[in-house]
């Protein structure tokens, strides 16, 4: 089976503190990788280095086989990148179907045309109807994001990231701050997601994020101390000792 | 676009076109000036209300293309269709060249660095005497004639004035309402997002800048048709300054605030002066009021208004 992320070696430091230290890891295409650590460990870190929101300061990552450490944020975007924030970043004045009409236009050609009005591109807007009916919210499709709850927001970033049909979707604790239904609502949501597309998540809820996960990696100071299968990383001594507790 | 929208439309093209029946030639004059200053505000309006991009230089491309239109008249003896092309041209260059260097930065560092190119090129206005007079500016410049028309006269040249108005102004609305337009909006609001759905957003600010500059030149070269002389001051800090408070105060992100604060600005430069000496300190109390009672301009502060009015009489 090909790699969709591989990472040699990936190092990032701010000022003298080490963020991410010669971190290597490697997902198979269409596998489920939760990334797990305490807070501080380094995973908002290692996506923002994936993602390109970051600059390494050495190592590689590779996405579907190419080389993308060099590559800006929208490069690897078009490379079939897409991601979710730990803190929600949408456009509340606009309306939800218009939040994913901006997803859709990221790899869209017609994003740069400057005559044509954006309203008369219906295709784009029942596309964005139909992406939202997935995470059932299309009755909600035309009401500005800043009247819908939180964990509707949630589930309008999701959209948004599968939208763009990514290879790889990167979920920045996509559960967090969320109520109990919504938590449900979500997971059911998740594991909805096609097998196609390869998911890399950051949660710290484990009962909802060790049933989806299929390896584990597990980072503490920015390394990698633990990874393999969930059975073994929720074994591992490491694991309990620097996360789970006794 | 809805019927109240239209109607609005509608009212407002036949005020602009019966001006010149109802009005002396003093009253379309100002007309003038307030339609090149609105052209002026709409081309800032892109940077800074739809792109988020607050520029204090943004009258070095208005006075560029001014004194280019002017030089290649005066000095190389080019006729105003030759001129006011090269003129168009010369000053994009220039704003594609200026935007490589500002949009190194955001925020207030980009303001500053719009400041201190527009400052360096008002220097050059001042300095190189031998190409633009010092400052004397150059003088002696004289209206183009489109198919044989005068337009010495004040109602020619507000006509003329109206059409290339017109027609710019629909040029920017149609960006604003376009998919490049809510991507350019979309990176004002949350530029890293619009990064994570794959828009590249330095390029887009980056065409927008040279975008606002093609614009503020086509006001440029109004500008310099209008009064038949360019000066230094043309290009200076007041200048920049005077068109981001146009649209400021008129409310900007929107097609039509720049086009208020154009008018607010010029009426007050031009006909309250007349009265009131100290004009400039009644520019800054309506500015001051505008941004205390409406902070985000006067047209969403109307329509805010009025919505709550009619809202409760509905």
């Amino acid at each position: 089976m090909s790699l969709a992320l591989e990472i040699r070696g990936l190092s990032k430091s701010f000022g003298g503190l080490p963020a991410t230290s010669d971190v290597s890891l490697a997902v198979q295409a269409g596998e489920r990788r939760l990334i797990i650590g305490p807070n501080g460990a380094g995973k908002t870190t290692l996506f923002n280095l994936i993602t390109g929101d970051l600059r390494a300061d050495a190592g590689s990552i590779r996405l579907f086989g190419e080389e993308a450490v060099r590559l800006r944020t929208d490069q690897r975007v078009h490379l079939g990148l897409a991601r979710t924030f730990q803190v929600i970043t949408l456009f509340p004045r606009d309306s939800l179907a218009h939040n994913v009409v901006l997803s859709l236009l990221g790899l869209s050609t017609s994003r740069w045309n400057a005559l044509r009005p954006l309203a008369a591109r219906r295709d784009l807007y029942e596309r964005a109807h139909a992406v939202l009916d997935t995470v059932g919210l299309a009755a909600a499709a035309e009401r500005p994001l800043a009247q819908v709850s939180y964990g509707e927001k949630r589930r309008v970033e999701i959209a948004m990231a599968l939208a763009q049909r990514p290879k790889l979707l990167l979920l920045d604790e996509p559960l967090a701050g969320l109520s109990k239904e919504e938590r449900l609502t979500l997971q059911t949501l998740l594991a909805a997601i096609p097998r196609d597309i390869t998911v890399v998540m950051i949660e710290h809820d484990m009962d909802t994020a060790l049933s989806f996960a299929e390896r584990i990696t597990l980072l503490h100071y920015g390394k990698v101390i633990v990874e393999g299968s969930r059975a073994e990383v929720v074994a591992h001594p490491r694991t309990r000792e620097v996360y789970l507790g006794a | 676009m809805n019927r109240s929208a239209l109607f609005t439309l509608a009212t407002a093209a036949a005020a602009l076109a019966a001006l010149p029946f109802v009005a002396g030639d003093y009253y379309i004059n100002l007309a003038s000036q307030i339609l090149i200053a609105a052209v002026f505000a709409l081309s800032l309006n892109l940077l800074v209300g739809y792109g988020g991009l607050t520029s204090l230089g943004h009258a070095a491309y208005m006075g560029v293309s001014a004194y280019l239109s002017g030089w290649l008249y005066l000095k190389l003896g080019l006729g105003h269709l030759i001129a006011a092309p090269l003129a168009l041209a010369g000053t994009t260059l220039m704003a594609a060249l200026f935007g490589l260097i500002a949009l190194r930065a955001s925020g207030i560092s980009f303001l500053m660095i719009t400041l201190a190119l527009g400052q360096v090129l008002w220097g050059l206005a001042f300095r190189w005497v031998s190409v633009t007079n010092g400052d004397n500016g150059l003088s002696g410049l004289t209206r183009p004639m489109p198919f044989g028309i005068d337009l010495d006269g004040a109602t020619a040249f507000y006509f003329f004035t109206l059409v290339i108005s017109v027609a710019s102004t629909a040029c920017i609305a149609a960006l604003a309402h376009s998919a490049f337009g809510a991507v350019l909006r979309g990176a004002r609001d949350q530029p890293r997002r619009m990064l994570a759905l794959g828009h590249n957003v330095w390029l887009v600010r980056y065409l927008t800048f040279v975008s606002a500059g093609f614009w503020a030149a086509v006001s440029g070269l109004l500008y310099v048709y209008y009064h038949k002389f360019i000066h230094p001051q043309a290009l200076g800090l007041t200048n920049s300054a005077e068109v981001l408070l146009m649209v400021i105060a008129g409310g900007s992100g929107t097609l039509v605030g720049p086009v208020v604060g154009a008018a607010i600005v010029v009426l007050l430069k031009n006909y309250v002066s007349a009265f009131v000496e100290r004009w400039t300190m009644l520019l800054g109390f309506v500015f001051l009021a505008i941004v205390l009672f409406m902070p985000d301009g006067l047209v969403p502060g109307l329509k805010r208004l009025w919505l709550r009015f009619y809202g409760r009489r509905a």
